[in-house]
This record gives C-alpha cells, structure tokens and sequence, in this order.
C-alpha cells in the first residue's frame, strides 16, 4: 500500500490560515489501513481543528467526509454537490488524492493534510516499512524477492557495499542492509552463483526518471 | 597482463613487480590552491600515485578531477578517485574524458558514502550506477573504445582502473566474492579499506590467493597510522565497516600521553613490514589521513625509498 505520515498540526493550521470553511475528506483506500487517512482518522483532526480555532478565537467550520477512495474520479465526484460551500478541502489521501481533487474542482484550493512516504506494508502493528520504488521494471527474482533498489540506501545492484556491518546499513543502525539478507539467503539457498553475475546498468527510462509516467489497458479504455 | 593499459606510473610499477606504495590526499574545502599544493609538497617523490579523494565523507570539497589536475601539474601522480552518489552516467563519463584529456592515467571507482554522513544531508542521491558498474563503464571506454550506450568514443581513455574493497564489512563470506566480482568487471587494482585486524585480513587474502585473484589484479592493503587513542575510538565505533581490535586500543593507550601518534606510527611500519611478505599483496595504500607531513618519515622508516623509475 501507499503508505503516509499526518502533517504536524502546525504545518496543517498555517495552510489553513484565513480558511472559515474546511472540508476534511478521507479515503478508505491505503491511508485507511495505515491509520492516516480513513474516517477516524478525518474525525480526529476535525476535532483539533475545531479545538485550535476556538482557541485562537477563529471561527472556523469543518465538515468530514470519507471517500471510497480519492483516485477515482467515480468517487471523487460524490462530494460535487458540497464542495461549492467550502472555502477548502482538505485532503486525507495520499498525494493522488489532493491532485484528483484539485483538477475536478478547479474552482477550490485542496490541500494535502498528509506527507505521502512510500509504498510499503506493516511489518507488525503500527510499524510500516518502504518495499517499492515503483522502479517500472520489476527485477527482485535476482535477488532472491528483496529489492536492493527500494531497500539498500544508494540502490546497489551490485552490493553489497563496505559500509554494511552486522546486518545494519551504514546510515544508521535502525536501518537493515538489504544486500546482508540478500547474500544471506542466497547462501542458504545455495544459490550464491546468482549473486556472482555482473547486473548491469539499470534502465532508469521506465521509472520516474523517465518523465511522468501514463499505463493504457486498451481493452479497458472505453 | 602484458601489454600497457594507461601507462601511468602506478601501472608500470606494480607491473615490474615492485611493491607499489601509494598515497592519499583530501581537495580542500574551498579554492585554495596553494593549501592544496602544500599538502601534495610532501608526497613529491614518497609515493607511486597518490588518491585524490571525491567529496570524500560527503563533505563538499573541491573537485577530484580538478585537484587530480593541479597534482598533474605539480608532477605528482594523481589517483583521481570518482564516486557514484554525485553524478549520474552523462556526466561520469563526461568527467572520464575530461580527466584523461588533462592527463590523469589512474582512476578508483567507488559507491561513495552516503550524504546523511556528509555537510550537505539534504541532497538528492544519484547512485544512477553502482561502483561495480562503474568499473566496468571505464573498461567498456577504455578497451572497447565506446560509450555506455555503444557508442564509439573519439579518443577513447586509457585509465588503470582502481577499485575499493572492504574485508571487515559484513557478510564476511561474501567479501571474496564481491572482490572477485570487481576484478572480473575489470578492476586493474585494488585498494582495501584501512586494515588494522591483522587475522582478519590474513584469511581475507588468503581466500584471494587460493581463488587466484591476486594474478588477476593488483591488491594494494590500505594503511592508515593512529594519530591518537581518540581517532582509534572514533574508528571503532564510528565509521561502519572498521574493525579495530581492542588490543590497538590497549597499545596506543599504553603508550602514554603524547606518544600514542608514534605508537601509531611504529604499528603501521609493523604492518607494512607483514605486508612486503604476504603472499597476495602488491604494495601498500597509505592513507594518511590530513598528516600528509608524516608520508616522508614513515616511507623512510618504511624502507620503501627511493621509490622505483621505471
Ligand atoms: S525492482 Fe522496482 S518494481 Fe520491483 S520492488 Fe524494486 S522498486 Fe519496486
Ligand atoms: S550498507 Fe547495505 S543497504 Fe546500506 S548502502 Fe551499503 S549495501 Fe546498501
């Protein structure tokens, strides 16, 4: 899932600065699962910004709503009806969400209330851990399903590098090396010899680096 | 290894045979030249070639290629050092070309640190390629005389190609293998990281010998004197990937005050004296960091003077 961080409050309360009518919308997609974004998540910040409005003596209204999910144009359009009363929507999505509503409703300011991070799962509860770079080229058969390019801090293909020291990466001890679980369990597989193989330069074209990217599934598009 | 690849001094010294002895140099941190040429004033005539650090600790400094150059001119070997974070492959094999048209023949490719440890933690990382990649871009250019791309270069640059490796990092098991890995990319030379666990290297070159490697390519053991029992402490708890042993500690300590600098001094000539005998080691890299004044009094002591013509 995409997984994302709330904005500190402060951050949040200087965007919001001369805004009397927010609209909070959620999403029930990644930013649910992740505690971030879903309904209870929306419900909370409506309440401190209800809080930090009447302690500033502001007179500020917010309104929840929570969409099946905010990359849709389907879902986004269920809030058509409302959005005209709002000064601004704030979006509790990813950074999809913000954007999706930006350009259906050209005529409102929509604001991202959350630092969208990476694409990852929980690795036990409340804990969330990056596994993706959406690179475009999926290539983690070599490297026994782990992937040196989200995973290892300078995106090794080759490593792993002499900074690696009991299993930790050299930026920080609170950071795994990939490349020790990789050659790790390559050793274990027996398959060492994978590991041996010189693996090229990497064509950077299908990731980010290759300008915005666009997928067709031509026998969905209508 | 018959004929000449780059036809640098380095090359033809390990070439003939003889223990190389290189030396390090870190580009100062601003334009001063002539803090610059100060720094390299000593290393005149003590050394085969001498590293020229790239933004080394990922702290900004002033360009390796272009401090490589300043060496060339003041008649020193440079070993232009290129790291992997910084730039992406344009502008690698651009710099490639440009060091070779300004005369520099050596060249070590690395990863580079990572900018959380550097002055400027902010940055983007490039890591476009890997070092491992790097080496063999260098050689593609040199021997195959075209791009990364398959396109021919014109005037392809003929550079003895220097790699890194790291015997204490972990997995253990794995570092022969890596070292093998950059020798086949086509590493010409190696340069390990500072060796102060003696057992550990031993084992370490002793694989490098039975799997052969030493035929292959040059591997050069990194050196770099204690200057005091802080920067051993530093060493060992600091900078991941070094293993320094209690017992250095417990030497230099014993040594007593203002004398740990000559204890440093004495176990490194200790070392150097093991490494002239090991099987499996060409010569030696003294990285003497930011004590480059030292380099004649320890290549003397050494025993490593006159350095060969050849
Ligand atoms: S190789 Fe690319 S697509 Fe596959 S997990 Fe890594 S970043 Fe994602
Ligand atoms: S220590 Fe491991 S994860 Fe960190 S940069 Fe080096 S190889 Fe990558």
């Amino acid at each position: 899932m995409i997984v994302a961080d709330r904005k500190p409050l402060k951050e949040i309360l200087e965007m919001l600065d001369g805004c009397n009518r927010v609209l909070i919308v959620g999403c029930k997609g990644c930013v649910s699962v992740c505690n971030v974004g879903g309904s209870k998540e929306v419900g909370i910040l409506a309440s401190i910004l209800k809080i930090a409005g009447k302690k500033n003596g502001l007179d500020i209204e917010v309104d929840e709503k929570t969409l099946e999910r905010q990359c849709d144009p389907e879902y986004v359009d269920q809030i058509k009806d409302v959005v005209a009363d709002y000064d601004v929507i704030l979006s509790m999505a990813c950074g999809v969400g913000p954007q999706f509503l930006s350009e259906r409703y050209p005529e409102n300011r929509c604001l991202p209330a959350v630092n969208t991070t990476f694409f990852g799962g929980a690795v036990q509860h409340g804990i969330w851990e990056e596994r993706c770079a959406g690179c475009g080229t999926c290539g983690i058969h070599h490297f026994g399903g782990l992937c040196p390019i989200a995973r290892c801090s300078k995106s090794l293909l080759n490593g792993p590098c002499g900074g690696s020291a009991d299993g930790k990466c050299e930026i920080s001890k609170d950071v795994d090396c990939i490349w020790d679980m990789i050659v790790k369990k390559a050793m274990e597989q027996g398959r060492l010899d994978d590991l041996l193989k010189f693996k090229p330069a990497k064509n950077w074209s299908t990731a980010r680096d290759g300008g915005p990217r666009t997928s067709v599934r031509e026998e969905l598009v209508q | 290894m018959s004929e000449l690849k780059s036809g640098s001094n380095l090359e033809k010294v390990l070439k003939a045979g003889h223990f190389a002895f290189t030396g390090e140099c870190g580009p100062p941190k601003g334009a001063n030249v002539e803090h610059l040429k100060e720094k390299i004033e000593p290393l005149k005539g003590m050394v085969d070639a001498v590293n020229v650090t790239d933004n080394q600790t990922a702290v900004v400094r002033m360009s390796s290629w272009a401090a490589s150059t300043i060496m060339c001119q003041e008649g020193v070997e440079p070993n232009f050092q290129m790291v992997c974070r910084d730039r992406n492959r344009l502008a690698i094999q651009a710099d490639i070309l440009g060091v070779y048209a300004m005369g520099i023949r050596n060249m070590l490719c690395l990863s580079g640190d990572h900018q959380r440890f550097g002055n400027h933690p902010e940055s983007k990382n490039v890591y476009d390629i890997d070092s491992m990649q790097l080496i063999a871009l260098v050689k593609k250019m040199r021997d195959e005389g075209k791009f990364l791309n398959g396109e021919e270069i014109d005037v392809p640059p003929r550079l003895f190609i220097g790699a890194a490796a790291n015997p204490f990092s972990d997995p253990f098991e794995f570092r022969v293998y890596r070292l093998a890995k950059k020798i086949d990319a086509g590493a010409d030379f190696i340069q390990t990281q500072c060796i102060y666990n003696m057992d550990r290297f031993k084992e370490f070159i002793k694989q490098a010998v039975d799997m052969g490697l030493y035929e292959k390519c040059y591997i050069l053991a990194g050196v770099t004197p204690m200057k005091s029992v802080g920067m051993a402490l530093y060493m060992a708890k600091q900078v991941p990937g070094m293993d320094v042993p209690e017992s250095l500690i417990k030497r230099l300590r014993g040594a007593g005050k203002g004398k740990a600098g000559e204890e440093g001094i004495r176990f490194a000539l200790e070392q150097i004296e093991e490494f002239k005998e090991m099987e499996g080691v060409a010569g030696v890299h003294l990285m003497a960091i930011e004590w480059e004044h030292k380099v004649p009094e320890i290549a003397e002591r050494a025993g490593v003077l006159p350095r060969p013509t050849v």
